[in-house]
């Protein structure tokens, strides 16, 4: 979404369209009892989350008010008490490590390094998951998580929601953990 | 006092001059005040020896050839962290992008150029070569799984180059390419909200690695791409997945 941002004004070009981002437009459906999720598959369970503020969304497009956004999805679908947050965070969050083409750019090495940062952001979190809701973020973010042997579960947002309304496919589960592989099934 | 030692040579730089040419402000590169809030929130400090004030200072200094040469312009991120922290808000990230571009661009990481070029010889723009037809296949094939299969939801539709739809929603290629499952949570919310919206075979693809090449041509080719697909079927927004 940057890359056209930016596009669009690097290269002087006024578009008759509007650029959204479905984050906010979660948010706004769950605010408008449209999308009628809720966190009780998740009262007994007690599964902890923390989120992952893309770098492309937050800071470098719509700043704060996207991440307060992502905050009221995420908490709508998990519930406030499993939420727990990384820090820094929202335009302050530090990059992942999978941006600006580091996942193409065969430098393996020192983009793992680079992620070191963010690991331990998330360990230190202590959360059972993690919640990237950027491509480049998941990927990055799984991958640290398994080179390092962690093994913590990195998931989609679109996951998450439909789990939460009860309508998650059998097949549209490959990165929830085992405690959540069955939940609505 | 012992012997003291000059590191580096102060000249003029030929390449900062060309960059503040091109910034609103100069970029206010030169406004530096050392401070070293730029470096100590960014996780690429230390990595080939390199850290973000180190390579603004090099430039000041006139080291184009170090500045040019070292592959850590390619461990940036261009997150912007550092703009966000720097008392200046000094734009780094603009400094490492025209320090990516001045490499010759078949020297630059194979794997970036590997996908911007992709990009540019798909209609789609898919970084991983993805041809739009294949993409409609296997979302369409996709889809009639899902209504064979999931109960309530035999109504599920998906519609591509759909005009006057009220938005287009672009897709990271690594969904029909590698895990075609994943689309189908997206197309649920969508469904259940009672969204307007439609994919399309022109620039449907969502990430754009010709930017990261810092190939400006490319990059302006796939821009005006997307923006043709979204204007051409009369879409008022266009959706992102992230
Ligand atoms: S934060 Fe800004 S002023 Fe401080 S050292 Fe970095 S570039 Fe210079
Ligand atoms: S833009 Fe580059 S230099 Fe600045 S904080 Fe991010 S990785 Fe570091």
């Amino acid at each position: 979404m940057y890359a056209i941002r930016a596009g669009l004004q690097k290269f002087q070009i006024t578009p008759n369209f509007e650029i959204e981002s479905i984050i906010r437009l979660y948010a706004r459906w769950i605010r408008e009892g449209r999308l009628t999720v809720n966190s009780d598959w998740n009262k007994d369970l007690g599964v902890t989350f923390t989120v992952q503020d893309p770098c492309q969304l937050v800071r470098k497009s719509f700043g704060d008010p996207v991440a307060e956004d992502l905050r009221f999805v995420v908490k709508s679908v998990v519930g406030e008490e499993h939420f727990i947050e990384m820090y820094p965070n929202k335009s302050n969050n530090y990059c992942c490590g999978g941006g600006g083409g580091y996942l193409q750019s065969g430098f393996t090495e020192e983009r793992r390094a680079y992620g070191q940062r963010k690991l331990q952001q998330i360990v230190d979190t202590g959360a059972d998951y993690c919640i990237a809701p950027c491509h480049n973020c998941h990927s990055q973010i799984h991958d640290l998580s398994e080179h390092s042997g962690r093994h913590f579960p990195v998931v989609h947002l679109w996951t998450l929601i439909c789990l939460s309304m009860g309508c998650l496919g059998e097949n549209e589960r490959s990165y929830l953990g085992e405690d959540l592989a069955s939940v609505g099934l | 006092m012992g012997e003291t030692t000059t590191l580096v040579l102060p000249r003029q730089s030929a390449f900062l001059s060309q960059v503040m040419g091109l910034l609103p402000e100069g970029g206010n590169l030169s406004m530096c005040l050392t401070c070293g809030l730029c470096s100590s929130g960014c996780p690429a400090s230390g990595l080939h020896d390199m850290d973000p004030r180190k390579f603004l200072r090099l430039c000041a200094l006139g080291q184009d050839d170090l500045v040019l040469s070292t592959p850590w312009v390619w461990m940036c991120t261009m997150c912007q962290r550092c703009v966000y922290a720097c008392p200046m808000q000094i734009d780094i990230p603009r400094l490492i992008y025209a320090a990516r571009a001045a490499w010759p661009r078949e020297n630059r990481p194979k794997g970036i150029r590997g996908s911007c070029d992709q990009a540019l010889n798909t209609e789609g723009n898919s970084a991983m070569g993805a041809r739009s037809e294949d993409f409609q296949f296997v979302a369409e094939d996709v889809l009639e799984e899902v209504k064979a299969s999931q109960p309530g939801w035999e109504d599920l539709s998906v519609s591509f180059n759909r005009k006057g739809a009220e938005y287009f929603l672009n897709q990271n290629s690594r969904e029909p390419v590698t895990e075609p499952d994943e689309m189908v949570p997206l197309w649920k919310i969508l469904h259940t909200v009672g969204c307007d919206w439609t994919y399309g075979t022109l620039g449907w693809a969502a990430e754009n690695y010709c930017m990261f090449l810092a190939d400006d041509k490319a990059w302006e080719t796939i821009v005006r791409n997307k923006v043709r697909a979204v204007e051409e079927l009369g879409c008022r927004y266009w959706l992102n997945t992230e």
